[in-house]
């Protein structure tokens, strides 16, 4: 295996007038090509902040973020970014979203199309493809931001807590079909959650991130056979170590939101 | 509309037209200051009748339809509405998606246009016909003024409202420049595009009227400024009711464009 994502003494920092907000500081971080890690914590650690810099939508305050050997500068298809809002552009059809990628390449219309109606079909959504997306619900949403990423064939996929919306049933079953997809496809998979069952049931890898300032926790390889069952011992020990991380993470957050009330 | 509604829906003005009847046969009002109902829709029917009789010779059975005065009168307006519209669409469009998207183009021009904003394109009136005489020109650059505001100012807000992800995602996706304004900031501003292009048309529509009862002799403002001259009270209603059914019918196709293009648009659904 080799290192896909490499991120290198990565800190970042927003100020506003009168305060400075640590969201990362000193974050390394190597993914291997094929590897499929979760970033686990409370809101406000900074997951979702080190997400975007991978993606290239911010610029880090220090440190850097190398993608297959080449420096991030900006955002890019080969880093496909899944949002938890899903993010579908309401104006266009099913069909041209997922083929939106492609016609931006400069595929041509009938290719595109035909592409697109491939992905939906492997999706489920082949009877979709000319609805708008206000028509679906959400899990039928977030196939299709799925099979938009998919679309642009992205090495990496970086996933921003993309099932956080759903109910559980839903949850579970796009969790399998992401699986499923992460087998057959082998890319490279970068997905925050704030659920702990959820990152032990997905990941290779489970980086739990501290609360303001964001820096890694633990770093921790869940070596169980998939699928997982999550009432099984071996799950729920790691469970166990888990929360006791997060939750630690989550009283400190909620500490931090106290005293800062207080002082207003 | 089914007829239960529709009945409903007749039933005060024909109670008001009634009572109008009453009154002018009662000898309530002079007809001066108030003709009749049944005065007004002959004069209407005078005024859009071809004055005529049809001589194959002479034109075609639709030209000879369509020869009446008020026939004429609407197709001027109408077309002054348009074109005005169509020009004034035209430059706020472009312009309103750059000032959207762009911080330097908003910060350069918006104090220029929150100076001329205020300023009711009445007022231009009498620049106008200074700049560019009496008839069209003068006519149809108000309604470009009319037009321009409304639409202009809501496509800035169209684009500025637009929620950042959508950028991010086309970004992502490996869309450039000329795609994201396209393919996403216009279609994404379309609710409040419409909703200024309805109101430009509104005014366009208000601004029409007075322009040709100033700088234009023809079209239905004209002609019912000419009519009170000759104290003909029924035919300046009939022209009243007349510009208002016109506004009405542009209203309704607005609404129904509306429709179509924002077919995908969550509101709609009720």
């Amino acid at each position: 295996m080799t290192a896909h994502i490499v991120v290198e003494r990565v800190g970042q920092e927003f100020r506003s007038p009168g305060r400075t907000v640590v969201a990362l500081r000193d974050i390394d971080l190597t993914v291997e090509r094929g590897e499929l890690v979760c970033l686990l914590g409370p809101s406000g650690c900074g997951k979702s902040t080190l997400l975007n810099a991978i993606a290239g939508f911010l610029h880090p305050t220090s440190g850097r973020i190398l993608v297959d050997d080449a420096p991030v500068v900006g955002p890019g298809p080969d880093r496909g970014m899944v949002f938890q809002e899903y993010a579908l552009f309401p104006w266009m059809t099913v069909a041209d979203n997922v083929a939106f990628g492609l016609r931006v390449k400069g595929v041509g219309r009938a290719a595109a199309r035909q592409r697109a109606a491939e992905l939906l079909g492997r999706l489920g959504l082949a009877d979709f493809g000319d609805r708008y997306p206000k028509d679906l619900s959400g899990g039928m949403r977030q196939r299709v931001a799925i099979a938009r990423v998919l679309a642009i064939d992205s090495p990496v996929l970086l996933m921003d807590e993309p099932f956080g919306a759903l109910d559980a049933l839903t949850r579970a079953s796009l969790q399998d079909l992401l699986l499923g997809l992460w087998a057959e496809l082998e890319r490279t998979i970068l997905f925050v959650t704030h659920s702990i069952d959820e990152s032990i049931y997905l990941a290779d890898r489970v980086v739990v991130m501290t609360y303001r300032p964001g820096t890694i926790r633990r770093d921790l390889r869940v070596d169980l056979p998939r699928p997982r069952d999550p009432s099984s011992a071996p799950f729920n020990e790691i469970k166990r170590e888990l929360a006791e991380l997060v939750m630690n993470e989550q009283h400190r957050q909620e500490a931090a939101e106290r005293g800062g009330a207080a002082r207003d | 509309m089914r007829a239960r509604p529709l009945l409903t829906g007749l039933l005060v003005p024909v109670l008001l037209v009634a009572a109008w009847q009453a009154a002018a046969s009662a000898g309530l009002a002079s007809p001066q200051a108030l003709p009749s109902p049944l005065d007004v829709l002959l004069r209407w029917w005078e005024y859009l009748a071809p004055p005529e009789a049809f001589d194959p010779a002479q034109s075609s059975r639709l030209g000879w339809i369509l020869s009446g005065e008020l026939v004429g009168d609407a197709l001027a307006s109408l077309y002054r509405v348009l074109l005005g519209f169509a020009i004034g669409t035209g430059l706020a469009l472009p312009l309103g998606l750059l000032m959207g998207a762009s911080d330097r183009a908003h910060r350069l021009l918006n104090p220029l246009f929150q100076v001329l904003r205020p300023i009711p394109p009445i007022a231009y009136i009498p620049l106008a016909i200074l700049w560019f005489g009496l008839g069209n020109p003068p006519a149809v650059f108000l309604i470009v003024i009319g037009a321009f505001f409304p639409v202009l100012i809501n496509t800035i807000t169209g684009v500025r409202h637009l929620d950042a992800v959508y950028l991010r995602a086309a970004r992502n996706l490996g869309a450039g420049r000329v795609t994201i304004f396209t393919r996403v900031m216009l279609p994404g501003a379309t609710p409040y595009i419409l909703a200024g292009a309805r109101i430009g048309i509104g005014t366009a529509f208000i601004v029409v009227i007075v322009s040709e009862m100033i700088a234009v002799n023809g079209g239905l403002g004209y002609r019912i400024l000419e009519a009170r001259e000759y104290t003909w009270t029924d035919k300046v209603i009939a022209g009243m009711f007349t510009i208002g059914l016109i506004g009405l019918a542009i209203d309704t196709v607005m609404s129904r464009i509306s429709r179509y293009l924002l077919r995908w648009h969550q509101e709609l659904e009720r």
